[in-house]
């Protein structure tokens, strides 16, 4: 797997279930890479952000 | 026909009046439209006047609003043109091989929810959500903002799964890119 591969299917982890095949081989993926890592982690991060959006003043 | 309102009611919405233009533009992209669900919104909240404390009026409002906006898309979505076209700026991101340019690789934010109180980050947010291109932006807040399920938006805008998913993917691919050039890379204050 790739990292324009991994990004796909971390954004689509947000919106649905993946397959086993799938998960296993993001995780092997995210375990060698830190950019992707780091992706991961924003992607929960403007999450979080998006649902403050209407709360906070 | 409002007899029963309440005229504090009415101040308070006042109050929060811009915010829920800045709401409704984010979804919409359209300044007259978004004028008009906001009122919608606000006429219909004086009308029924049955929410019970007044800490409660502001999420109410909003409620009502955020049903309005998924009216207008609704509505607005029976004539659809969303073409799936290359994306340069993506594409850019990744060398041939698929992997990060170095340049791209995304950055350590350390610990992002700290910019939650600064109202900088804030804006610049809402800069980067309104500089989305339109179609990844509206599958994106109608998934992110509205709550809606990657089917029902699909179904909606009448666009294919596949299709559904690559507009969601561009969308965080150019905030997250935003985010970390105008503010995660410009050091946070505090």
């Amino acid at each position: 797997m790739n990292c324009k591969h991994a990004t796909q299917l971390m954004s689509q982890a947000q919106d649905r279930s993946l397959s086993r095949r799938e998960r296993l081989a993001l995780k092997l993926h995210l375990m060698i890479c830190r950019g992707c890592n780091n992706y991961n982690k924003h992607l929960g991060f403007i999450r979080k952000a998006i649902r403050q959006l209407g709360t906070h003043k | 026909m409002n007899n029963n309102n309440n005229p504090e009611h009415s101040e308070q919405i006042a109050a929060f009046h811009h915010e829920m233009l800045r709401f409704a533009y984010l979804q919409l992209r359209d300044r007259s439209l978004s004028e008009d669900v906001t009122q919608e919104a606000i006429t219909s909240a004086l009308e029924r006047n049955n929410y019970r404390a007044d800490g409660e009026l502001r999420s109410w409002v909003f409620a009502i609003l955020r049903h309005k906006i998924i009216d207008c898309i609704r509505e607005r979505s029976r004539h659809p043109s969303t073409q799936i076209e290359h994306d340069e700026q993506l594409e850019q991101q990744f060398k041939q091989n698929g992997h990060w340019h170095r340049d791209h690789r995304p950055a350590d934010w350390h610990n992002p929810e700290d910019s939650f109180s600064n109202s900088q980050f804030w804006l610049i947010f809402e800069t980067c959500l309104n500089q989305l291109p339109e179609s990844p932006a509206r599958v994106f807040m109608m998934r992110e903002h509205l709550g809606l399920e990657v089917r029902e938006i699909c179904r909606e805008l009448t666009i294919s799964e596949s299709n559904c998913w690559v507009l969601m993917h561009r969308a965080r691919m150019r905030l997250r890119k935003c985010l970390e050039i105008n503010f995660m890379q410009q050091g946070q204050p505090g």
